[in-house]
């Protein structure tokens, strides 16, 4: 099945499909594409601001008297002098539950700084570099406090970071269906396993820093802002809501935007900062982040503990799920931080067929920055958990891991599938992706010779490692994000206007910062309308011209953006037919669309193009009654369900035993996201996605120091792999169309992150079972990885026992 | 990543450059390829209120055969150009094969071997190569030029023998054609600092064989135990597990100092053996 034999237009197919090259790449590639920083907007002040060196300190003094006297300085300004600009504290859009404790958050802190790098003043000068000279001399007095740094530490309250809630912990968020279910299934099972696992704190990086420019009318009351942001639309609300500025006059704009990977999904300080300040002071006003400040001040993704629990038959059937989080919220809330781990928390059963099935998850405040969305966000802290706890049943089975997993598929004939969890997954057949990851690696093979290696006693271990994933996105149904309480719709919009020379445009709500939607969403109306994609602009991104939107994230853009792109096409070409048929005075059925051109069945030379047909709604002289001049649809969509994705990892690895260094030597990747727009592009997401997941499994870690300072806030030691370090990543993919939409298609963004980092570490754990090794804590560092060698080496021949 | 105000003074002399260091002493810092000195400046963690820019000095960009039995190689040359000097390749490929494999092909198109050792960083490459190859290090200061045995030039943790009015003129290595050499460089990406990093050079000299290591003390050092050992006859499984000797190697992210430790005994091994000891 593909896109097209769905589509009711009927028109020719093409464009749908096709590998095109991306409309973007030529202006981005030639540095034509412009980014926050490039702006040049003339009596810009620059902003640097001034951040706590303390995770954990009262502020009893700030003198800002030097610093004022600076050249170049033309204000300095304080939590206090700010106070008055904001309405409202930074929002957070996701109180999981009614109960749940959130401080009051400022964009310049009051009173107290709740980690390093919280903003506690703001030096406004002409120059950046002025700008960044007086931030030294800003002498501020701190009383410094306790930190609370590890998570388990927080939960215990020794130190309670907000005085106001008398806790740190902000809330406790339970999905349990059948409590006593689940512990019969426990009580019952012939194998348990029981897991701790460990998501360390990753720093988002996206290769573009944060920044703004937020330009004031001061006569006219309007405001213009320029954003690296995901999300113009929110930004906008958000602005108004907590500045205080009418939504009527606040325009956003998100330029060419370099990545997000969700960091970007957010409504930050410094956005508001300079909003306040260019207001006070009348003038534009703006702030580039540098890439150690990315490093504290923009949000990291992950942080949580997870304890993980399976309860099978003697056979490896899984009877009940039992999972436990604890989840770093970082010293605020921003946006959707709570909210974050619950996106993972209806699939800790994932691809199986579970009966029983018990979620819980604990929201900690600790004095490190705070936590949000980042690339998978709760989904691949689910899969990485339950991808784990196979493998370990599949070692208490004594079976493969592959074979475990065949065990507990969900088969296909049970979609849709109304899980345990409550959710309806759409669609589904996940054995062929294994069947096929495993080939494409050459398994048997792979077995063989690592059995071969075991024998011998060489010390380069083999690993294979595999995961199966389904995710749940395509964010969101708004009545489920209701239940969910989360704080707005999921819906998105679209208009497609046809113009009267015959070119096309598409207004998209949707906030592309590197996904190519301008190619895509010119791919779904070319192949409807049957003319060439590059007749066809997409506009997005600014709220002036694209007014009505939700923005990107959470694998959403498709499948809800793009299903809306082409509702608004097939309503162009319904009013098209109308006008056409009035024209060449026959019935509305009578006419077919074939090449852009409408023709009546039958007697091809009777026939209007489109661009005819615009110019007719254009020039209204000759409408039906009751049409409007215009070749135009606006449509939004708020979709009936999520999409699920999914597919099979396999990783091989090699670990060397003499240094501890894992070598990446194969992967192979099967997803499933139904038809594919653009097969280049969802390859690309895949392989960057696969790199982002097995970085978090080998190479990136934000570390900190009992003091709560980051210890590695920059590339040198912050480990984001190059090309280098991967090998070319082996790629194929079944097509299972969701039957909730009009294209069929399912989010591609997130799957590839969501899929490897188990992957890679059950890689690991395979190569090095026979020493009884089962865990390596994330990332697999060559140290990490030499030292339990070392120690399941020094306990072997402690006991006496072989090798294997 | 904005850097602290500075004044900036084009040189294009070496004597210019070391008139300008005699005129601003300790204030005044010297800017090559700038891939070690800038970002630590972008940091604020360097602060020269001098920075002299020697970049633009063409006569200190070459490889040539030397008189004595050396390759000459001028402070500026690029990273880049020696990884790709026929000349060095024949006659001491080692040098060429570690410009090869520092950093990134940016930093190697802009770093210079000159930089490389003034800075003196013992994460650095080039130092640890020049050690085990013996070279000698020509500087040039008010008073004249004169020559330090890279033995002697490494004083510190970026300390360095060279006066604060003197300029890194020139890099002279022994040519060592035929002799086995290999490098091996212990990192998590490629374009790495070493965790640590081993240059052997085994030579029928009368020095015999040269062993460098990278990363494993406040300086570059000398692997001095398994020179020994090797200069003994002892087989490479026994030299090598002397590679630690005398180092006091850090602990930091990457790494534990024992966990180096273990590094220099596997990879001096590895490097004995893929040099053919």
């Amino acid at each position: 099945m593909t896109a097209t034999e769905t589509s009711p237009a009927g028109a020719s197919a093409g464009a749908f499909g096709q590998r095109l090259l991306r409309k973007e790449d030529a202006r981005l590639l030639t540095g034509e594409g412009r980014f926050v920083d490039d702006l040049q907007i003339p009596g810009a002040l620059w902003m640097a601001m001034v951040r706590s060196p303390f995770a954990h300190a009262r502020i009893r003094s700030i003198d800002t008297g030097a610093a004022a006297a600076m050249p170049g300085v033309r204000a300095v300004l304080t939590g206090a002098d700010l106070a008055g600009a904001w309405a409202a504290p930074m929002p957070c859009a996701w109180p999981v539950t009614d109960d749940m404790k959130a401080p009051d958050h400022f964009p310049v802190a009051q009173g107290k700084a709740c980690y390093v790098g919280d903003i506690v003043a703001v030096v406004v000068a002409e120059s950046r570099y002025q700008a960044a000279d007086a931030v030294d001399a800003v002498v501020v007095d701190y009383d410094p406090l306790d930190p609370v740094v590890d998570l388990e530490d927080a939960a215990g309250d020794r130190v309670v970071i907000h005085d106001g809630l008398g806790t740190n912990r902000s809330y406790t968020w339970t999905l349990s269906p059948d409590p006593e279910a689940v512990d019969r299934a426990f009580a019952d099972a012939t194998h348990t396993v029981s897991e701790r696992y460990v998501q360390q704190r990753l720093i988002p990086v996206a290769m573009e820093p944060r920044g703004v420019v937020a330009i004031p009318a001061p006569h006219g009351g309007e405001l213009t802002v320029y954003s690296a942001t995901q999300i113009p639309h929110i930004l906008k609300v958000m602005i108004a809501a907590t500045c205080a500025v009418p939504e009527h006059k606040v325009r956003v704009i998100a330029p060419a935007v370099g990545g997000g990977f969700g960091s970007k999904l957010d409504v930050y300080a410094e956005e508001l900062i300079a909003v306040a300040v260019a207001r006070r002071l009348g003038v534009p006003t703006r702030w580039t982040e540098g890439r150690s400040e990315n490093a504290v001040a923009t949000i990291q993704g992950r942080g949580q503990i997870q304890h993980m629990e399976l309860a099978a038959d003697a056979e490896g059937k899984v009877t009940a799920v039992r999972a436990n989080l604890t989840a770093d919220m970082g010293a605020y809330l921003q946006l959707a931080t709570p909210g974050i781990p619950l996106l993972g928390a209806f699939l800790y059963h994932g691809v199986y067929d579970v009966p029983a099935y018990h979620f819980e998850c604990t929201g900690v405040f600790t004095n490190l920055t705070p936590t949000d969305a980042y690339r998978g966000a709760g989904r691949p802290e689910a899969t990485y958990a339950l991808e784990r706890a196979m493998d370990a049943l599949a070692r208490a089975v004594g079976v493969d891991g592959a074979e475990i997993r065949r065990r507990n598929y969900i088969a296909p004939d049970k979609f849709p599938y109304e899980s345990i969890a409550g959710l309806t997954y759409d669609s589904g057949n996940y054995e062929p992706t294994l069947d096929r990851a495993l080939e494409l690696v050459g398994y048997d093979d792979l077995r063989a010779e690592q059995r071969r290696r075991r024998e011998a006693g060489e010390t380069r271990h083999l690993g294979i490692g595999l995961a199966t994933y389904v995710e749940m996105c395509g964010l969101a149904p708004s009545r489920v994000l209701a239940s969910l309480n989360y704080g707005a719709g999921g819906w998105e919009a679209a208009t497609v206007r046809v113009l009267p020379t015959g070119t096309v445009q598409v207004v998209s709500g949707t906030s592309p910062h590197g996904q190519g939607h301008e190619t895509t969403w010119a791919q779904i109306v070319a192949d409807r309308l049957g003319i060439d994609p590059d007749a066809i602009e997409v506009l997005h991104s600014d709220t002036a011209i694209s007014p009505i939107g939700l923005d990107t994230y959470g694998s959403r853009s498709l499948p809800v953006g793009g299903v809306a792109v082409a509702m608004a096409t097939d309503e162009v070409i319904a009013k098209a037919r109308t006008i056409a048929a009035h024209q060449l005075e026959c019935a509305e059925d009578d006419l077919e669309l074939v090449d852009g051109e409408l023709r009546v069945r039958g007697t091809p030379a009777k026939a209007m193009t489109l661009q005819a047909v615009a110019m007719e709604a254009f020039t209204a002289h000759n409408l039906p009654d009751g049409v409007d001049p215009n070749l135009t649809a606006q449509v939004t969509y708020d979709p009936p369900n999520f999409v699920f994705p999914f597919g099979t990892h396999v990783a091989v690895v090699e670990v060397d035993e003499d240094t501890g260094r894992v070598e990446l030597l194969d992967y192979a990747a099967v997803d499933d996201c139904g038809p594919q727009v653009n097969p280049m592009i969802v390859e690309g997401q895949l392989h960057g996605g696969i790199v982002q997941g097995a970085a978090q499994a080998l190479w990136e870690e934000a570390v900190y120091d009992d003091d709560g300072n980051l210890r590695n806030p920059s590339l040198i030691d912050y480990c984001v792999p190059s090309a280098a370090e991967v090998p070319n990543i082996k790629l194929d993919h079944t097509v299972t169309p969701s039957p909730t939409n009009a294209l069929g298609v399912k989010g591609i963004g997130e799957a590839g992150t969501i899929g490897s980092a188990p992957t890679v570490i059950n890689a690991i754990v395979d190569a090095l079972s026979p020493l009884g090794i089962t865990d390596i804590a994330m990332p697999a560092t060559p140290e990490r990885v030499w030292a339990a060698i070392r120690d399941a080496r020094s306990t072997q021949s402690g006991t006496g026992e072989g090798a294997s | 990543m904005i850097p602290a105000p500075f004044d900036y003074q084009r040189a294009s002399s070496v004597d210019e450059a070391v008139g300008l260091l005699a005129e601003h002493g300790d204030e005044a810092k010297l800017l090559a390829g700038g891939h070690s000195l800038l970002p630590l400046m972008k940091l604020r963690l360097a602060q020269p209120a001098v920075l002299v820019d020697i970049g633009g000095i063409g006569d200190l960009s070459f490889v040539s055969d030397g008189p004595d039995g050396t390759v000459r190689i001028g402070a500026l040359t690029r990273h880049h150009d020696l990884a790709g000097s026929d000349l060095l390749r024949d006659q001491v490929p080692l040098l060429a094969e570690v410009a090869g494999q520092i950093g990134d092909p940016q930093v190697r198109h802009r770093g210079t071997i000159g930089g490389s050792i003034a800075h003196g960083d013992p994460a650095s490459d080039l130092p640890a190569a020049l050690l085990a190859l013996r070279a000698t290090l020509v500087v040039r200061g008010p008073g004249g030029e004169r020559e330090i045995a890279a033995d002697d030039f490494f004083t510190g943790f970026l300390e360095t023998a060279l006066a604060p009015d003197e300029v890194l003129t020139e890099v002279r290595v022994p040519a060592v054609p035929g002799a086995g050499w290999a490098f091996e460089k212990f990192n998590r990406r490629a374009q790495d600092w070493a965790i640590v990093g081993v240059a052997a050079v085994l030579t029928d000299g009368a020095t015999g064989p040269g062993v460098g290591l990278v990363n494993m003390g406040s300086l570059p050092l000398r692997a001095a135990g398994v020179e020994e050992a090797l200069r003994s006859g002892a087989a490479v499984a026994d030299a090598a597990a002397r590679a630690d000797e005398g180092t006091e190697p850090p602990n930091d992210l990457n790494a534990s100092p024992e966990y180096r430790r273990h590094l220099a005994r596997v990879l001096v091994r590895r490097a004995l053996e893929a040099a053919g000891g």
